[in-house]
C-alpha cells in the first residue's frame, strides 16, 4: 500500500466507525475540494451509498459557482442535502464589513451550531486537516463539542489505536475528522488518482486560482498557471506559500482560528 | 524512497527540549511555509518573550504564553530518504494522556534527556509507556549539550544513567546522541563542537530508523466493523488488521468458530475487481453462508495455524489515565479492535509508580499515571491474541464513563484462579455465564440487581423460580454471539446445540438475562437475528422494545419507595 492507499483505508475506517457508533450523523459539505473528497470516500466506504445527510452552511456570501455546483452535484448523486443559513443574523445586518471574525462567527460558527441542534446531530463529519493551521494540528479524529458547542481543547480525552470517543452525554456532539491526517497535496493526488469531480474554481484563469475556497468577499486567489489537477500537484510540490494565505479571517489575529474553533467553527 | 511515511514520536521530561528539536529541524531543513518564522517572531515580541523554535509547534495561545506543550502536535516532514510523521508529545505529567495518544501509533521514539539535568521523573515514565505501547525502537537524544560546554564526560554520565534505567525495564536504546537543538549542533551534520562524537547526526539517525515490519506476513485477523444491507447484497465490512485475504479462502469466525468461504469483495466504483486484499485495507466481504454476523467478531483463515484465544479472563499490562483509580470489582468497557465487552477487575497483581519505577506496596488500586498488571473477567467471551503475535488484537483500551481511561497489552495467559459470576452452565465442553436467575428490586429511584450464583451441569435441576422471576419448565436460551442455544426441559439443563439447529424453535426463547424473544410466524427468529446484525447505537433501543419482553418471566420487587 502506498501513502494514498493508507490514508484512504483509514478514512473509510473512520467513516464506518462514525456510522456504526454515533447516533444521528451528518456530513458538512462546503463544496470545496476536501469535503468533496469526503463525499467520494463516503461512497467508497458504503459502496455507492450516502447513508447520511449532507449539510451546506450557506452564508449567502457564497460564490455563485459554488451554489450552482452544489445543486447540480446534489441532484446528480441524489444527496439528502440540508442547506442552512443563519437568517436571523442576516436580517440583523451581518456582513463582512462588520469584521471578519464577527461575520464568520455569526454566519458559519453560529449557523453550524444552529443546524446541529435543529436536527439533533450526534455526529458531524467535517473535512478539516491537521496541516491547515495550528489548532487543527492538535485535533483528535473524534472530537467532542459540548451542548454549548465549545471545544475543550486544553483537556482533550485520550485517543489511541483507533478506539474513538463514542461515549458522551446527550446534547453534546462529536466532530468526526476523517481527513485529519491528509495534506493538501494528498488531497490533490487522490483527486487525480480517483478522478474525483471537483469544482473548477481551483483551476487557474488569467494567471490566478483559488487555493482555498470560502465566501466571495473573503477568499483571495493566488498567482498560478495551474489549470489541471496535475499542474496543481506540481505547483504544490514547489510552493512555500501557505494554503490559507488567501483566507482573510485567519489574518485577523494570531490566534484567530483557535478562537473561532473553540466556539464551534469547523 | 520508502512509500509510506515513518511515524516517530518525541518524548521525555518537560523542558528537555522536545518541541525545540522538531521546531529547529523544520527550520533548518526549510520545511516551513513562508512567513511562519516571522509570525512566531511577532508573537514572541508581542508577548515579550524570547523567540522559541518550540512556538512553531505549540500552536495554542496557552502553550505559547506558558512555554509548555499541552497537546500532541502531528506534523509531516521529509528528508531526501523518506517522509516522516513526527509527533511532538507533551512532557508534563499532567498531560500524560496526550503523550500516550500521540505515541500510540509510533514506529520509533526519540527519548530526549537534558544533558545538565539528566534523567527525571517523566523520562522514566515515558520510557515505561513506550514499553507498554510496544515501541521497541528507541533512540536517546542527550540535548542541551551547550549547557555543559559540549563535554564528553557529562554525555557519558547521562548515557550511563539512561542505560541503567532502561535496562530495568528490559529496554535497550538503539543509539545515544549528543545534541544542542537550539543551536543546531549535531542536527543535520556532525558538530565541530563535539569532535569526540563520531556517530550519526540526528537526521542520519532518523533516516536509519526502520519501518515496522508490515503485518501482511502475519496470520489473518479481520475484526468485523459492521454488516451492510443497503440492498439485496449482504456485506461484511471491516479492516484487515493482519495477513491477506483472497476470494475463495476458507474462513473461521470467532468467538463462535463458524466456518465459511469468501465468495467475493464488494466494489465501488464497479470497475475495480480485486480478488485479493491485504493488511491495512478497509474491505467488504461477501460470504458463502448467510450467517448472522455482528460487529466485534474476528475473522481468521481456517487453514492458518495461529488462531486467537477465546476466553472470559485476560491478564493484562496496562497504563491508567483515569482521575478515578482502577479498583477490584469495578466494571469497565473493554475494547479490542471492534470488540466491546463489559469487564470486571478480578485481581490487581502488581502496581508500579512509573515515575520512579518502584512497585507500590499496596495492590488495592491503580492510580492516575500508574502502570499495573491487572486481570479482568469479561461478561461475554473475548477473542484476543498475545501482543507479540498480533498487535491489533493483542492490545485494548478501557472506558470508564465517557472517556478512555486506560490501555495496554496482553502478553500471557492467566494461570490463577477464576471466579465465574452468575449462573454458569457447563456442558462438559464449554462454560456459559448467564444472568437469568438475577433478582431485580426497585430501590428509591433506581433498580438494583442481585446476582444469583450457581453452577449447572447437564441434567441438573434449575432454580426456575426466584424472588423476582418465574420461568416455565421448558424453554431455550439463545446466545447469538457464541452461536449456541441452551435447552431446558422438565426444569433441567438438557443440552447445548448450535444456533443453526434451532432456527425454528417450538418452545419459548429467552436471552442471557431472561428476557423473552417475541416471536410469531410473521416475526421468525431469522428476522430477529438479521435485524441484530445491523444494530447500532441509534437503533438498539427500538430493537429491544420490538423484540424483547423482560416482563414475560420477571417482576421487579419493591424494596424501598
Amino acid at each position: 500500500m502506498d501513502r494514498i492507499d493508507e490514508l484512504e483505508a483509514e478514512s473509510i475506517y473512520i467513516l464506518r466507525e462514525a456510522y456504526k457508533n454515533l447516533g444521528k450523523l451528518g456530513l458538512l459539505w462546503s463544496i470545496g475540494k476536501d469535503s468533496t473528497v469526503l463525499l467520494w470516500l463516503t461512497k467508497k466506504a458504503f459502496y455507492g451509498q450516502t447513508p447520511f445527510p449532507f449539510i451546506h452552511v450557506d452564508t449567502s456570501f457564497e460564490m455563485p459557482e459554488v451554489i450552482q455546483y452544489r445543486d447540480s452535484l446534489a441532484k446528480e448523486l441524489n444527496l439528502d442535502l440540508i442547506v442552512y443559513t443563519n437568517q436571523q443574523a442576516l436580517d440583523d445586518g451581518m456582513n463582512p464589513k462588520l469584521g471578519r471574525l464577527a461575520c464568520c462567527g455569526a454566519l458559519k460558527t453560529v449557523a453550524l451550531n444552529q443546524v446541529v441542534h435543529k436536527y439533533a446531530f450526534d455526529g458531524l463529519i467535517v473535512g478539516v486537516r491537521q496541516d491547515e493551521e495550528g489548532s487543527r494540528s492538535k485535533e483528535r479524529i473524534f472530537s467532542e463539542r459540548t451542548a454549548q458547542d465549545k471545544w475543550d481543547y486544553t483537556n482533550q480525552p485520550p485517543e489511541l489505536w483507533d478506539e474513538f470517543k463514542t461515549d458522551f452525554p446527550k446534547g453534546n456532539h462529536i466532530r468526526v475528522h476523517p481527513l485529519l491526517h491528509w495534506t493538501e497535496l494528498d488531497i490533490w493526488e487522490y483527486i487525480q488518482r480517483e478522478n474525483v469531480p471537483i469544482i473548477d474554481l481551483y483551476f487557474a484563469k488569467n494567471g490566478q486560482r483559488y487555493r482555498s475556497l470560502g465566501c466571495a468577499p473573503c477568499s483571495g486567489t493566488v498567482p498560478s498557471n495551474a489549470s489541471t489537477v496535475q499542474e496543481i500537484i506540481d505547483e504544490l510540490k514547489e510552493t512555500t506559500i501557505s494554503e490559507r494565505a488567501g483566507r482573510a479571517q485567519d489574518q485577523e489575529d494570531a490566534y484567530a482560528m483557535q478562537k473561532l474553533r473553540q466556539s464551534g467553527y469547523m | 524512497m520508502d512509500e509510506s511515511a515513518l511515524h516517530i514520536v518525541m518524548v521525555g521530561h518537560v523542558d528537555h527540549g522536545k518541541s525545540t528539536v522538531i521546531g529547529r529541524l523544520l527550520y533548518s531543513t526549510g520545511a516551513l511555509p513562508a512567513g511562519t518564522i516571522d509570525k512566531v517572531k511577532r508573537i514572541a515580541k508581542e508577548t515579550g518573550k524570547p523567540f522559541e523554535y518550540a512556538y512553531l509547534l505549540d500552536a495554542f495561545e496557552e502553550e505559547q504564553k506558558q512555554g509548555i506543550t499541552i497537546d500532541t502536535t502531528r506534523l509531516q516532514f521529509k528528508t531526501d530518504k523518506r517522509d516522516y510523521i513526527i509527533i511532538d508529545a507533551p512532557g508534563h505529567q499532567e498531560f500524560l494522556k496526550n503523550m500516550i495518544s500521540g505515541a500510540s501509533n509510533a514506529e520509533a521514539a526519540f527519548l530526549i534527556v537534558d544533558a545538565a539535568r539528566g534523567v527525571e521523573e517523566q523520562t522514566k515514565r515515558h520510557a515505561y509507556i513506550l514499553k507498554l505501547l510496544g515501541i521497541r525502537q528507541i533512540y536517546v537524544l542527550i540535548n542541551k549539550m551547550d549547557l555543559v560546554d559540549y563535554q564528553e564526560a557529562q554525555f557519558n554520565k547521562v548515557q550511563q544513567h539512561v542505560q541503567d534505567f532502561l535496562q530495568t525495564l528490559g529496554l535497550t536504546a538503539v543509539s545515544y546522541l549528543p545534541l544542542s537543538a537550539y543551536y543546531g549542533e549535531n542536527l543535520l551534520e556532525n558538530s565541530p563542537k563535539m569532535p569526540w562524537y563520531t556517530g550519526k547526526s540526528f537526521i542520519e539517525t532518523l533516516d536509519s530508523a526502520k519501518a515496522h515490519k508490515t503485518s501482511e506476513q502475519r496470520p489473518l485477523r479481520l475484526p468485523i466493523q459492521d454488516v451492510f444491507k443497503f440492498d439485496d447484497q449482504r456485506i461484511i465490512a471491516g479492516r484487515i488488521e493482519a495477513g491477506t485475504l483472497n476470494v475463495g479462502d476458507d474462513i473461521t469466525i470467532y468467538p463462535s468458530g463458524r466456518q465459511t468461504k469468501v465468495t467475493g469483495f464488494a466494489q465501488w466504483p464497479q470497475d475495480e475487481h480485486l480478488q485479493s486484499h491485504q493488511a491495512g485495507e478497509s474491505v467488504g466481504l461477501l460470504l458463502e453462508d448467510e450467517f448472522f454476523n455482528q460487529r466485534g467478531e474476528i475473522i481468521t483463515k481456517t487453514a492458518e495455524n495461529s488462531q486467537p484465544v477465546v476466553d472470559t479472563v485476560i491478564q493484562t499490562n496496562l497504563f491508567w489515565m483515569g482521575e478515578q483509580p482502577l479498583v477490584p470489582g469495578k466494571t469497565y468497557k473493554l475494547k479490542i479492535a471492534t470488540q466491546q465487552v463489559t469487564a470486571r477487575v478480578l485481581k490487581i497483581l502488581k502496581v508500579t509508580d512509573a515515575g520512579d519505577l518502584k512497585a507500590r506496596q499496596n495492590n488495592d488500586q491503580v492510580r492516575l499515571n500508574d502502570v499495573a498488571e491487572v486481570v479482568f473477567q469479561t461478561e461475554q467471551p473475548l477473542v484476543y491474541d498475545f501482543f507479540n503475535d498480533q498487535h491489533v488484537t493483542g492490545r485494548f483500551v478501557l472506558v470508564d464513563g465517557y472517556d478512555v481511561t486506560g490501555g495496554g497489552t496482553i502478553t500471557e495467559r492467566y494461570q490463577g484462579e477464576r471466579e465465574l459470576e452468575g449462573a454458569v452452565f457447563n456442558d462438559g465442553q464449554q462454560q456459559y455465564q448467564l444472568s437469568l436467575f438475577d433478582n431485580y428490586y426497585l430501590n428509591g429511584d433506581h433498580i438494583e440487581t442481585e446476582a444469583t450464583e450457581g453452577q449447572y451441569a447437564l441434567t441438573d435441576e434449575l432454580p426456575l423460580t426466584g424472588t423476582s422471576y418465574h420461568y416455565p419448565t421448558r424453554f431455550n436460551i439463545i446466545l447469538p454471539r457464541q452461536n449456541r442455544v441452551i435447552s431446558v426441559d422438565h426444569g433441567r439443563f438438557i443440552k447445548v446445540v448450535s444456533l443453526e439447529e434451532q432456527l425454528t424453535p417450538d418452545v419459548p426463547l429467552i436471552n442471557s438475562i431472561g428476557a423473552k424473544v417475541k416471536l410469531d410466524p410473521q416475526r421468525p427468529l431469522k428476522a430477529f437475528l438479521a435485524e441484530q446484525e445491523t444494530l447500532n447505537d441509534k437503533t438498539k433501543t427500538a430493537f429491544y422494545q420490538k423484540w424483547l419482553d423482560f416482563s414475560a418471566y420477571h417482576q421487579v420487587m419493591i424494596k424501598e419507595i
